[in-house]
C-alpha cells in the first residue's frame, strides 16, 4: 500500500485527475519548448536521416520553424488531455506529446551544430538506443522473474558485476566467447542463489540483502581484478568482442534491418527472452503459478502450489538472466573488465522494471526509453551542444526519475512481493 | 532511611519492617533453581554467551567474515596457490604458505587499525616517537567520524521505513556546500567552520528531501529515486568542479581551491606530530549519535517517526501526517549524510575532487544496517568499519592485499548480522532473542 492510498478510495473524483495534471505539464512543456528552444534555435536547417551515418541525403526542417512547430504539436495534444473523453486516447496522447518535446529539443540542438555536423543520423542513435538498453532489457527481466513469483531483487547491479567480471575472466582464459557467456550466467546463478537462501531460507529482509549483495559483488570482483586481472592482462583480461550474425534478406530492410536482423548475441538473446517470459508469465501454467505465488502464496499453497520451490527456481533463472546481462558490459561494449564498470546500471533496470509494471513488454519500452535517453546523451556530445557533458550524462538518471515519480503514476507492485512466505 | 528518624511514622516504619521480613522468609522458597538452570554465575554467563544473541551474533559474523576473507586471501595468491598443486605430496608446505600469508595480512589490519606493538615498545625505548603509537588510532577515528554520520542517516530513515540509498549522493551534496561555504565566504575563525557546517548540512538536508517529498506526494519509491539522485550527484560534482572560481586556478585536472584555514575541522592530536589527523568531526559524530538517539526515543517527531515506520496505516488514522513525516525524515537524514561529507572536505581532503567522499555514503548503508539501525549501535559499526578501513590501508602496502578485501568482508560481516539465524545454525548456538536488524516496516515496493 503506498503512501496515500487513501485518496484513491475516497468517492469524489477529484478535478485534478493524473490525466489533467500531465496534461496541464505537457500543455505547459510544449509552450515552453515552442518559446525557449525557438528562441534559441538558429536559422540554419535541422537534417534528419534515417541512416546510420551523417553522409547522404536527409529531410531539412529549419531550425527555428522546427523548434516552434514541434513545441506547439506538444502543447496541442497536452491542450487535448484536458477535454473531456481524451481518457482513453491518454497514452497516445502522452506519446505524440513526448516524442514532439524531444523533436522540438532536437530541432534546437542540431539546429545550432556547425555547418556540416547539423545532421541526426536516427538510424544510428537508434542503433545505439537499443545496444545501451540491452542490460537494462536484461536485468529488468531477471527483475520480472523474481518479483512476479515474490521476491525482491535489489542484487541485479551485483549479478551484472560477477556476470561481467566472470564473461572476461573465462573469455580470455578459454579463448571462447562462448564460454565467457556461460561463466557470466553462472556467476550471476551464484548471487542469485546467496539471495534466494538468505530471503528465502533466513527470511532475511529481501532489500538488506540486495543491497549487501551489491557491495559484496563490488568487492569481490574489485579484489580479484587487483590481485588477477591488473597483474596479468593478457592472461586473465582480454576476451574478444561477440560476433555479428547476419539475417540473409531480413537485414536489407531500411532501418529495422540493420538493427534487429545485423546483431549480436545481446540482441537475439534479449528480445528472444522478452518474448518467452511474456509467453510463459501469461499462457503457460509455470506462469499461472508464478503470478499466483507473486500475488498470494497462501492461496497458491492451498491448491498445492510448492510456494518455496517455485520461489528458488525463479529466482535462479532470473540470476542467469542477469548474469548474462553482465556479460553485455565486458564482451560487447567493451572488451575488458573495470572495476565498478556497472555504474549503477543495474538500478536503472530495477527502475526499468517498475516503469514496465513488472511485465515483460513493459521492461522492454521502458528499457528502450532508456537506452534512448543515454544514446541522445552520446548523439548531443557529437552535435557539439551547449549543454555541459556531465548535464547530459545526468539524463538517463533524471528521465528514471521523472519516468518513476511522474508518468508511471502509481504502479502496483505484486502484492507479496518482499514478503517472505512462512508455511503454517 | 535512617532509623528514628523525627518525621518517621512509626507505625508506617514497623509495617514495612515486617514485610521485609516475610519477603526475607519467603525467598528461599522462591529462589530455589530450577534444575534446569546452572547454579553459578560463571556457568550462566558461559550459557548465556554461546546463545544467538546480539553480541555473540556480531562477534561470530566478523570472525566468519574474516574466514572467508582468509580463503580468498590464499585463493588469489599465485605463490600459495602453486603450493596447493602438489599438496598431497608435502601438505605442510601449503598449509604453512596458507598460514602465514593469512596472519601475515590480518596482523597488519590490526597494527594499522588499532596499535603496533613495536611502535609502543620503541617509544617506551625512546627511540620511537609516541606519534607512531597513536597513529593507527588516529586513522581509525578520521575513517569512523564520517561513518557514522552517513551510517546515522542510513538508520534513522530506516527507523522511520524508508530505505535511504541515496546516502552518497546526500554526502556528496553535503562536501560541495561545506566546500563552496569553506572557499567562498571570508568569514572570521570559529564562525567559518560553523557556517560551514550548516552549508554541508543544509544541502545534503535538501538532497534527502527531493526524494522524501517525491515519495509522499507520487509515491515514488526512495529505493530507486535516491540511487538516481546519487548519480545526479556526481555528475553534478564533475561540473562544478570544472567552473570558474571554484576550480584551482593553478591546476588543469578537476579539482578544486582548498577550503580556507578558517574552515577547517580543527586536529585534536596535532601537538603529538603532523600525522595524525583525527579531527573535531569524531566529536561531532558522537555528538550527533547523541542527538540522534534523542531525537528518535524522547522527541515527539522521533515517536511520529517511529511509529510511521512500524505501521503508516495505523499512523495516519491516529491522524499523524504520514508524507509530511517521510519528507521530514529523509532532509533530517539528508542533513546527517550531508554533514558527513562535511567532514570529509573540511577534515582530511581540504579539496574537492571527483572521488573527494569515496564511497562514504555506500559504506554509510553498510554501517547503518550493522548498527543494527539503533544510534549507539551505528557508533560501533563506525568505529569497527573505520578501523578495517585504517587497517585495509596497511594491509595493502605491507601485505600486498588489496584493499578491496576489506569491502568483502564488511559485506560478509553485515550479511551474517542479518541473518543470525544463518550464524546460530553454522555455530550450533542456543536459540535467543536474536537481534536482527530493525528495518521496522521499510517495505518493498
Amino acid at each position: 500500500m503506498t503512501v496515500d492510498e487513501a485518496e484513491a478510495v475516497a468517492i469524489p473524483v477529484p478535478f485534478w485527475t493524473r490525466e489533467r495534471r500531465v496534461g496541464t505539464g505537457l500543455a505547459v512543456a510544449g509552450l515552453l519548448a515552442a518559446v525557449i528552444f525557438g528562441l534559441l534555435a538558429t536559422s540554419q536547417d535541422a537534417k534528419f536521416t534515417l541512416a546510420e551515418t551523417i553522409s547522404g541525403s536527409a529531410l531539412p526542417i529549419p531550425g527555428t520553424l522546427g523548434a516552434v512547430v514541434f513545441g506547439l504539436v506538444a502543447a496541442v495534444t497536452g491542450g487535448a488531455m484536458l477535454a473531456p473523453g481524451a481518457r482513453r486516447w491518454f497514452p497516445w496522447l502522452l506519446g505524440v506529446g513526448i516524442v514532439a518535446v524531444i523533436l522540438s529539443f532536437l530541432c534546437w540542438q542540431v539546429s545550432q551544430a556547425p555547418v556540416g555536423l547539423n545532421v541526426m543520423p536516427i538510424g544510428n542513435v537508434a542503433h545505439t538506443s537499443l545496444e545501451l538498453s540491452l542490460p537494462l532489457i536484461l536485468g529488468g527481466l531477471s527483475g520480472v522473474l523474481c518479483e512476479r513469483s515474490g521476491v525482491i531483487n535489489i542484487a541485479i547491479e551485483g549479478q551484472f558485476l560477477v556476470g561481467a567480471f566472470a564473461a572476461a575472466m573465462a573469455a580470455t582464459l578459454a579463448a571462447s566467447v562462448w564460454a565467457g557467456i556461460i561463466a557470466s550466467a553462472l556467476a550471476g546463478l551464484l548471487i542469485a542463489a546467496l539471495l534466494a537462501f538468505l530471503a528465502i531460507r533466513y527470511l532475511v529482509d529481501q532489500v538488506v540483502v540486495g543491497i549487501v549483495l551489491n557491495v559484496f559483488a563490488l568487492g569481490l570482483t574489485g579484489f580479484l581484478y587487483e590481485q588477477l586481472m591488473a597483474k596479468d592482462a593478457a592472461r586473465y583480461n582480454q576476451p574478444s568482442r561477440v560476433p555479428t550474425w547476419q539475417v540473409p534478406g531480413l537485414s536489407d530492410i531500411p532501418v529495422l534491418g540493420p538493427l534487429l536482423f545485423k546483431a549480436n548475441v545481446f540482441v537475439y538473446g534479449a528480445l528472444a527472452l522478452v518474448v518467452l517470459i511474456h509467453l510463459g508469465l501469461f499462457r503457460t501454467r509455470w506462469g499461472l503459478r508464478t503470478r499466483a505465488v507473486g500475488e498470494h502464496p497462501t492461496a497458491a499453497d492451498t491448491v498445492g502450489i510448492r510456494v518455496l520451490g517455485l520461489r528458488y527456481r525463479n529466482v535462479l533463472v532470473g540470476g542467469l538472466v542477469a548474469g548474462f546481462g553482465g556479460a553485455y558490459f565486458t564482451l560487447l561494449s567493451t572488451t575488458n573488465f573495470n572495476k565498478g564498470m556497472t555504474s549503477g546500471l543495474g538500478f536503472v533496470a530495477l527502475a526499468a522494471l517498475i516503469f514496465g509494471r513488472w511485465t515483460p513488454i513493459g521492461v522492454l519500452l521502458a528499457a528502450l526509453f532508456f537506452g534512448f535517453a543515454n544514446a541522445l546523451a552520446f548523439f548531443l556530445g557529437t552535435v557539439s551542444s551547449p549543454i555541459p557533458s556531465q548535464f547530459l550524462n545526468m539524463l538517463p538518471y533524471v528521465a528514471t526519475i521523472v519516468a518513476v515519480a511522474g508518468l508511471v503514476g502509481r504502479v502496483r507492485a505484486p502484492a507479496a512481493d518482499g514478503k517472505p512466505y512462512v508455511k503454517g | 532511611m535512617t532509623e528514628g528518624s523525627p518525621d518517621k511514622n512509626p507505625a508506617t516504619a514497623a509495617t514495612a519492617a515486617a514485610e521485609t521480613l516475610a519477603a526475607a522468609e519467603r525467598l528461599p522458597r522462591h529462589a530455589a533453581p530450577t534444575p534446569a538452570e546452572p547454579r553459578s554465575f560463571a556457568a550462566r554467563f558461559l550459557r548465556a554467551l554461546w546463545s544467538a544473541n546480539t553480541v555473540t551474533v556480531t562477534v561470530l559474523a566478523v570472525l566468519l567474515a574474516m574466514i572467508v576473507g582468509g580463503i580468498l586471501i590464499i585463493t588469489s595468491d599465485p605463490d600459495v596457490r602453486a603450493k596447493y598443486s602438489y599438496f598431497f605430496a608435502r601438505p605442510d608446505d601449503a598449509l604453512a604458505a596458507s598460514w602465514n600469508k593469512v596472519s601475515d595480512a590480518y596482523a597488519n589490519l590490526f597494527k594499522g587499525s588499532i596499535v603496533d606493538p613495536l611502535a609502543v615498545r620503541g617509544a617506551i625505548n625512546g627511540t620511537l616517537s609516541w606519534e607512531r603509537v597513536f597513529f593507527p588510532i588516529s586513522e581509525t577515528l578520521t575513517y569512523a567520524a564520517p561513518l557514522a554520520l552517513t551510517g546515522l542517516a542510513f538508520a534513522l530513515a530506516l527507523r522511520g521505513g524508508l530505505f535511504n540509498i541515496g546516502v552518497q549522493g546526500q554526502a556528496i551534496m553535503g562536501a560541495i556546500g561545506a566546500a563552496l561555504a569553506g572557499f567562498l565566504l571570508p568569514l572570521p575563525v570559529g564562525l567559518h567552520l560553523i557556517v560551514a557546517l550548516l552549508a554541508g548540512l543544509l544541502f545534503g538536508a535538501l538532497w534527502g528531501y527531493i526524494p522524501g517529498i517525491l515519495k509522499a506526494r507520487t509515491g515514488a519509491h526512495e529505493v530507486i529515486t535516491t540511487i538516481m539522485l546519487n548519480y545526479i550527484a556526481l555528475f553534478f560534482l564533475a561540473w562544478l568542479i570544472v567552473q570558474d572560481g571554484v576550480q584551482d586556478p593553478g591546476r588543469t585536472d578537476a579539482i578544486s581551491k582548498p577550503v580556507d584555514g578558517s574552515a577547517r575541522l580543527p586536529h585534536l592530536l596535532g601537538w603529538l606530530g603532523p600525522s595524525l589527523r583525527v579531527h573535531l568531526g569524531i566529536v561531532l559524530a558522537v555528538l550527533a549519535v547523541w542527538a540522534t538517539a534523542w531525537l528518535l526515543s524522547r522527541s515527539s517527531f522521533g515517536f511520529e517517526l517511529r511509529a510511521v515506520g512500524l505501521n503508516p496505516e495505523a499512523s495516519r488514522t491516529a491522524g499523524m501526517a504520514v508524507t509530511t513525516t517521510y519528507a521530514l525524515v529523509m532532509a533530517v537524514a539528508g542533513g546527517l549524510a550531508g554533514l558527513g561529507g562535511s567532514t570529509m572536505v573540511l577534515g582530511p581532503a581540504l579539496t574537492l575532487t571527483p572521488a573527494v567522499i569515496g564511497s562514504v555514503g555506500f559504506d554509510g548503508i553498510l554501517v547503518g544496517l550493522l548498527g543494527r539501525a539503533r544510534p549507539w549501535g551505528v557508533l560501533l559499526a563506525a568505529l569497527l568499519f573505520g578501523a578495517l578501513q585504517a587497517g585495509g590501508n596497511r594491509m595493502q602496502s605491507f601485505s600486498g592485499i588489496s584493499l578491496e578485501l576489506v569491502e568483502v568482508i564488511q559485506a560478509l560481516i553485515v550479511i551474517f548480522v542479518a541473518a543470525p539465524a544463518l550464524v546460530a545454525a553454522l555455530f550450533r548456538l542456543r536459540p535467543a532473542r536474536a537481534g536482527g536488524i530493525e528495518t521496522g516496516m521499510a517495505k518493498g515496493w
